[in-house]
């Protein structure tokens, strides 16, 4: 049994080997279209993950109200800009609440070429988890002392070159180039965090004192590390809880605070919204991709049965030795086996060639960290193409069987 | 039980009869015979149905009446898997030409009947070890060159390729050899000498031979030579082309 099953394999295998130009034509349509596939199915998970991870231990985000997704993508991801600003005393009503455990003030709506800044205090430093509940590190530096040091993401530093102590400058508004800018006011960079692969990397973090500083307000001199200043305003603010139990009673009082209008998302929530979005773009990319393993799979098909004709002699001249039709068809199945295997193989070989070239870029441009190696998708879609392959070949070696049937041992041409 | 018997005969046909269509036999023997290890020649111009004759006798083609026997089984009873089995453990091809696959090398090309026949590999496993000592073996007999051996198979000239058939055909040790025009692509020369070896090493291994052609002057060297047409009976045969 066993060696009837290499003597197939080397058989199919020699055959192949002599038609080794449309066999390897054939191995790279396979081989494209199951890295496509695989390396489609790798971003969604890997952009799911870098996702998720973005924020973690934060029960409400609360500002103004808009919409959740929006909320969440200003607040969080730093993506768009927020619509309407929170009054310190209300945040400050909230943060004395007795279930709220911390809170995180965040002012935006400034840039620092191209890079968002956040406008907070120390407790961002304190209780901003990330991935696995994972505190935020200082790769190098400390946190805010005076109203003009800034802490720059890990991105921000790599990109332009910064290390603690250069003198950097804060434009007023979310362009790249302001005309607004304070030349007499330049920030100074206190510290760089770790790299986190969230948007924290692309963030410049400057003290609430330090915001109003660039918006030309006076702030009282000295340590601004004590967080009790008190601006007129914040967008939004992060909220811990002591219990997550109360986070539903939390998030209707803040619903239906009646002194200005204030929204609470739960991250995890709207995470699944802005998933569910982003799902659909996923759906069609996934089903493209189908598609071309599909286009892939009918170009085995097509290969193998063209050569049949060419190949009729030498179905007769297996015949002809004992080869059964039933052999000639599994010949052609193994065949397609082969090629499928091969094919699936080279195909995510491709996709870590990829993933190792395009790592960096992902990171930087999309903020999606790409994982190296194989996943368990990975070899589900390997055992789908050579499954997919060896069913398409019972056509051709359906049509194999019959010829060699037909035409017995010798072949008239 | 029944294989023990066959000694006396490697074919037997009664009362055959076959056609493509209806109404156009090809074949019409009402009996033939030809003994264990004889050497046949069987002559026959072209239409007068002689590779029709063999596909009956190897099993490929099923006579619409009569029997076809062969080494002592009714061919013409068994089912179609079986006769492909039998046809693999018991009959060695060589055809005009084109007998070789172009992707295997010359003793792998030897060793093929091997891969599909238990009983002929179970012999070469007894005789000489293994099949590649014994396609060895046959091709020294047959005059390759041992250089040659892992060459692949269409690198060779027609000559030597036609050999080769004789190799794989005979290896194994096959009851019966069919030949169906092997020499048609030699020249005169290559003919005889391809005879002498073929019948030489067939007669080692005891096998039968029927060797069909069109080219009567090769008669000479067969124990007998049969008229196709003389035995076959069928109108469509003498009217072919």
């Amino acid at each position: 049994m066993l060696h009837s099953l290499f003597s197939t394999l080397s058989l199919a295998g020699k055959s192949l080997l002599n038609r080794r130009a449309t066999a390897l034509l054939t191995v790279m349509s396979i081989a494209v279209s199951v890295a496509l596939l695989s390396a489609v199915e790798r971003v969604r998970t890997d952009a799911q993950t870098s996702f998720s991870n973005t924020i973690s231990g934060t029960d409400l985000i609360i500002g103004a109200r808009s919409g959740e997704l929006n909320l969440l993508l200003y607040s969080v991801f730093r993506i768009g800009s927020p619509t309407n600003s929170i009054s310190w005393e209300s945040f400050r009503e909230i943060s004395e609440r007795r279930e709220v455990a911390w809170t995180i003030p965040l002012s935006l709506g400034d840039a620092h070429r191209g890079f968002r800044v956040v406008g907070t205090n120390t407790d961002y430093f304190e209780h901003y988890r990330y991935a696995d509940k994972r505190l935020l590190e200082f790769a190098s530096g400390r946190g805010f002392v005076t109203a003009t040091d800034a802490v720059i993401g890990a991105e921000v530093a790599a990109e332009l070159g910064y290390a603690v102590g250069d003198s950097i400058v804060v434009s007023h508004g979310l362009g790249n180039v302001s005309f607004v800018t304070h030349d007499d006011n330049p920030f100074s960079v206190s510290g760089i965090l770790a790299p986190t692969g969230t948007p924290v990397d692309r963030s410049v973090h400057v003290s609430l004192e330090g915001i109003d500083v660039m918006h030309g307000i006076d702030v009282p001199d000295g340590d601004v590390s004590n967080s009790d200043y008190a601006p007129q305003d914040i967008t939004a603010a992060l909220v811990g809880l002591n219990s997550r139990v109360a986070i539903f009673t939390l998030q209707r009082f803040i619903n239906e605070y009646d002194t200005e209008p204030l929204m609470a998302v739960i991250p995890g929530v709207a995470l699944q919204q802005l998933w569910g979005l982003i799902g659909v773009a996923e759906t069609a990319l996934f089903g493209v991709s189908a598609m071309v393993v599909l286009a892939g799979v009918l170009g085995l098909l097509t290969t193998l049965l063209v050569s049949l004709n060419e190949r009729r002699r030498e179905m007769a001249v297996l015949r002809s030795v004992g080869a059964r039709p039933a052999h000639v068809f599994i010949l052609l199945l193994t065949e397609a086996a082969i090629l499928g295997l091969a094919g699936g193989l080279t195909g995510l070989a491709m996709v870590q060639a990829a993933v190792i070239a395009a790592r960096s870029w992902a990171q930087t441009e999309v903020g999606i960290q790409l994982g190296i190696g194989f996943r368990p998708f990975d070899l589900y879609i390997l055992a789908g193409i050579v499954v997919l392959s060896i069913v398409t070949s019972c056509i051709p070696a359906w049509r194999a069987y019959r010829n060699s049937l037909a035409d017995g041992l010798t072949v008239r041409v | 039980m029944a294989s023990e018997k066959t000694a006396d005969a490697a074919i037997e046909l009664a009362d055959l009869q076959f056609g493509y269509e209806r109404d156009a036999d090809v074949i019409r023997i009402p009996e033939f015979t030809i003994a264990a290890a004889e050497r046949v020649f069987l002559f026959g111009p072209s239409g007068s149905g002689k590779t029709t004759l063999l596909s009956l006798i190897g099993g490929v083609l099923v006579p619409d009446r009569g029997v076809v026997t062969v080494l002592g089984q009714p061919l013409s009873a068994m089912g179609g898997a079986a006769r492909d089995r039998f046809r693999a453990d018991h009959i060695g091809f060589i055809f005009q030409q084109f007998n070789l696959l172009p992707y295997l090398s010359v003793v792998d090309n030897v060793c093929l009947p091997c891969r599909y026949s238990a009983r002929r590999l179970k012999r070469v496993q007894e005789s000489d070890g293994s099949a590649q000592n014994a396609a060895a073996r046959l091709l020294d007999g047959l005059g390759i060159d041992a250089s040659l051996r892992e060459r692949a198979a269409t690198q060779l000239s027609v000559g030597q390729q036609q050999r080769i058939a004789v190799a794989r055909a005979l290896i194994g040790r096959p009851e019966l050899i069919i030949a169906d025009e092997p020499t048609s692509a030699l020249d005169a020369d290559r003919r005889r000498e391809f005879i002498d070896l073929l019948l030489a090493e067939s007669a080692r291994a005891g096998s039968a031979v029927v060797f069909v052609s069109h080219d009567r002057s090769l008669a000479d060297h067969f124990d007998r030579s049969i008229d196709l047409p003389a035995i076959n009976a069928a109108s469509g045969a003498a009217n072919a082309a």
